[in-house]
């Protein structure tokens, strides 16, 4: 059984309210800080925690955090990302519905140690009962004299503001959702300045996401060095994975990292192995990291046990490895179809294209549609090379990571199931059912980088 | 100062300065080394936030500074990427970034009509240049094209969304030059597209210049719609004496005979107006007596304008004409050797 810092008191009863949170021990990380240190000193825990971006790219927060300019009479933000939209993932909504409180302390304790007297939380549009729940913790805490002016009698005075966006993904890009919140139009902007020097109204500002706020709770109240003993190398501490797909026990989980990934998708813990069938493919990470076949997945290119850490994941490179991601796990059995699934991937992407720069505006639609062709058999041999072509003149050419998002799934697909790609083409007749897949699997998935 | 280096020639340029600015230093400096000037289809010098969106500019840093020397992973837009000392950037000397920008171009040009034959773009539309330089001759794009119908956005401008590139800068005048905005983005992805507010139309007294900036036939002049082909006609620097104090007053006719079809800004070597004039000298000023001549206008040789330039009849008479005598034949070498 892994330790928990996060979910330690998810199923306590009453966890959602104030008391109950209090009770647990909750808001103590606010007092600590506040009454016995200084904001350096808090930063300065979080940078020895080794503490890693949750939000999808893994960088390092006490690094972020130390980048933010300071200059005299400007105002300083912070705002927590739960603009959670990556397919595949919901590990915040379950951590703010279910235990509020752990987001607003870290808040607070994270404001401080950055000097700012506003926060704010971003949600998805759809997560609109979520802002509910947010805004009653929220008011709760400010009731009880956490939020406010003088906090504590210590002088620091702060805010928290709920916004829910309108449900689109790209405002999970970090100067989509700046936008966002300014009320404009959710279109990312070009970097540099980073937001760390011009962000939220032109002023410094650090985004971040909602685990990694949280997690500043259990580093304030037990140290950093505590914290980055969990884990291995620079991958330090818990991180909450949301599991689905074809296993046995769908659901949200918090790992330390570092457990092999036999040990996630197979132990009766964690995933609890494949529900009947057998694993083809896995995607560790939300839908824009690249899906891997399931022996892959296991076994890093030298032969060694392949571990939950943001390192092991991405061994060998996009040819044989992925990425940590989000922590939107998801497996398929070999009755899935990775062609479909990779024009439903891209579908989305398409769809959620902000429409600013042309390679993604113009190829995530081009993609879909070449997918669409080879999905309901009306595909030919050059749609392949066509598909690689169109998602490599993509990736790195974009405003935002977007463009690379939608480019990941297809050009890992068509690296490792090639073979599905092709038998698409020469079985036309075969594929035109909707069920083709289920009805005749493949045996094996292709083991190598191909394409 | 910094010095930075563009396809292995080198430039010295204040601090601040973008990468595409440092080309078209270099580009001004000497003509003959324009190739080192990437294509900017957003991009605008006088519009300020202009550029970023369209990605045909992206070069490769090869080195990234003389203090970090590290070439940087992916593509930089070049419109928006300042200058470090001792930079050294790759624009036509990179296989693998020409192979990125023609994916680009290719990008722009799968949903755009290629309707050039009914376009009152044609000509002077740097879609066509850039695609004719980048592009690749036949397109690999086999589905629908994605279209909108033409509409009015004001008396004066029609608007051919199918058209468009996306590439901001009407709404970038929208926002600087006019004294209120009624036009944007809406929509997302591949459907994006330039409207009026609900039931608005764009009335102002400066909107003229979004034809001007507009580097497609996305926005056309509705006084000059079908008129002509642009090559047809003669145009002629004038300028007046406008009553509106923004307005330059600095402008090109564009003439056939003694009749006015159109007048627009002046353009610079790059594509971009001189100095923005207003819409009275645009639309309502089509009277020659109207206007003070200042003398043709100087067309690169490489656009199809100056395929038909009049300046140009009386030195090709005299190059064809039969018998030369001796200053004709200096005179003629003379044509030939420029």
């Amino acid at each position: 059984m892994g330790r928990k810092l996060l979910f330690q008191h998810i199923d306590k009863p009453g966890i959602r309210g104030l008391e109950g949170y209090r009770a647990n021990g909750g808001y103590r990380s606010v007092e600590k800080a506040l009454k016995t240190m200084s904001p350096e000193a808090v930063l300065e825990e979080v940078k020895k925690s080794g503490l890693r971006g949750r939000g999808g790219a893994g960088f390092p927060t006490g690094m972020k955090w130390s980048f933010l300019a300071k200059p005299e009479g400007v105002p300083r933000y912070l705002v927590v990302n739960a603009d959670e939209s990556e397919p595949g993932t919901f590990k915040d909504r379950y951590l703010m519905e279910r235990i509020p409180h752990i987001l607003v302390e870290g808040m607070i304790t994270s404001s401080f140690a950055l000097g700012a007297k506003v926060s704010y939380a971003y949600i998805r549009g759809e997560y609109f009962y979520v802002a509910r729940i947010m805004e009653q913790a929220i008011a709760e805490a400010r009731a009880a004299g956490w939020l406010g002016k003088n906090i504590l009698g210590s002088g620091f005075d702060h805010e928290i503001h709920v916004q829910v966006g309108a449900g689109a993904y790209i405002c999970g890009e970090e100067t989509a959702l700046l936008e966002s919140l300014e009320g404009k139009r959710g279109n990312p902007r070009i970097k540099p300045p980073f937001p760390a020097v011009k962000g939220l109204y032109d002023c410094p500002t650090v985004v971040n996401n909602v685990e990694t706020i949280a997690a500043v709770v259990p580093i304030v109240n037990d140290g950093g060095e505590e914290y980055a003993k969990i884990g291995i190398g620079k991958s330090t501490g818990t991180k909450l994975i949301s599991a689905g797909g074809n296993i046995k026990r769908p659901g949200v989980y918090e790992i330390d990292l570092g457990i092999t990934c036999d040990e996630f998708i197979n132990s009766d813990e964690y995933c609890g192995g494949v529900d009947g069938r057998a694993f083809k493919a896995v995607v560790p990470g939300g839908s824009s990291v690249p899906i891997v076949p399931y022996e892959m997945f296991l076994k890093t290119p030298t032969g060694e046990n392949r571990l939950m850490t943001y390192e092991s994941l991405s061994e060998g490179g996009f040819a044989q490895g992925t990425m940590m991601g989000s922590g939107g796990f998801y497996a398929y059995n070999d009755a899935q179809c990775i062609v479909r699934s990779t024009w439903n991937h891209t579908r989305f992407y398409h769809h959620e294209s902000c429409g600013q720069c042309s390679p993604c505006r113009e190829g995530t639609g081009w993609m879909e549609k070449v997918l669409e062709r080879l999905e309901h058999g009306e595909g030919r041999t050059e749609d392949i090379d066509l598909l690689w072509d169109i998602q490599r003149k993509i990736e790195g050419n974009t405003i935002c990571p977007l463009g690379d998002a939608a480019a990941w799934p297809v050009a890992s697909a068509i690296r490792h199931f090639r073979d599905e790609f092709e038998y698409h083409v020469t079985h036309r007749e075969k594929v035109k059912d909707p069920k083709h897949f289920a009805r005749e699997p493949f045996r094996k998935s292709a083991k190598f980088a191909t394409a | 100062m910094a010095k930075v280096t563009i396809d292995g020639i080198s430039i010295e340029v204040p601090d601040g300065t973008t990468i595409l600015q440092a080309a078209r230093m270099i580009g001004e400096r000497n003509t003959a080394d324009r190739h080192v000037v990437p294509p900017a289809m957003c991009y605008y010098s006088k519009l300020k936030t202009s550029g970023g969106y369209c990605r045909t500019c992206i070069v490769k840093v090869t080195k990234g500074s003389d203090k970090d020397p590290r070439p940087m992973p992916k593509p930089v837009a070049s419109c928006r990427t300042a200058v470090m000392d001792g930079m050294e950037v790759a624009n036509t000397t990179d296989p693998a970034l020409i192979d990125a920008r023609n994916g680009v171009v290719e990008m722009l040009l799968i949903n755009h009509p290629l309707d050039c034959p009914i376009c009152d773009q044609a000509g002077e539309c740097h879609l066509q240049d850039l695609s004719y330089e980048n592009g690749k001759e036949a397109s690999r794009y086999e589905f629908e094209r994605r279209t909108f119908d033409p509409i009015d956005i004001g008396d004066t401008i029609k608007l051919h969304m199918t058209r468009c590139i996306l590439c901001y800068r009407c709404v970038k005048v929208g926002e600087q030059l006019t004294d209120g905005r009624v036009h944007g983005v809406i929509n997302r992805g591949d459907v994006a597209e330039i409207s009026t507010y609900i039931s608005q139309a764009i009335e102002n007294d400066f909107s003229g210049n979004m034809i001007d900036v507009c580097p497609v036939g996305a926005l056309t002049d509705k006084t000059f719609r079908f008129a002509s082909r642009v090559w047809f006609t003669k145009p002629v620097d004038a300028h007046c004496n406008c009553e509106n104090p923004k307005c330059s007053g600095n402008a090109v006719l564009w003439m056939k005979g003694n009749e006015v079809l159109r007048v627009t800004g002046r353009k610079d070597m790059w594509g971009e107006v001189e100095s923005f004039i207003c819409n009275t000298c645009r639309f309502d000023r089509k009277d020659v007596n109207a206007w003070t001549i200042e003398g043709p206008r100087k067309i690169d040789h490489h656009s199809v304008i100056s395929q038909g330039h009049y300046q140009l009849k009386r030195e090709q008479a005299l190059l064809a004409s039969p018998a030369p005598n001796v200053p004709e034949l200096a005179k003629r070498k003379e044509l030939k050797d420029r």
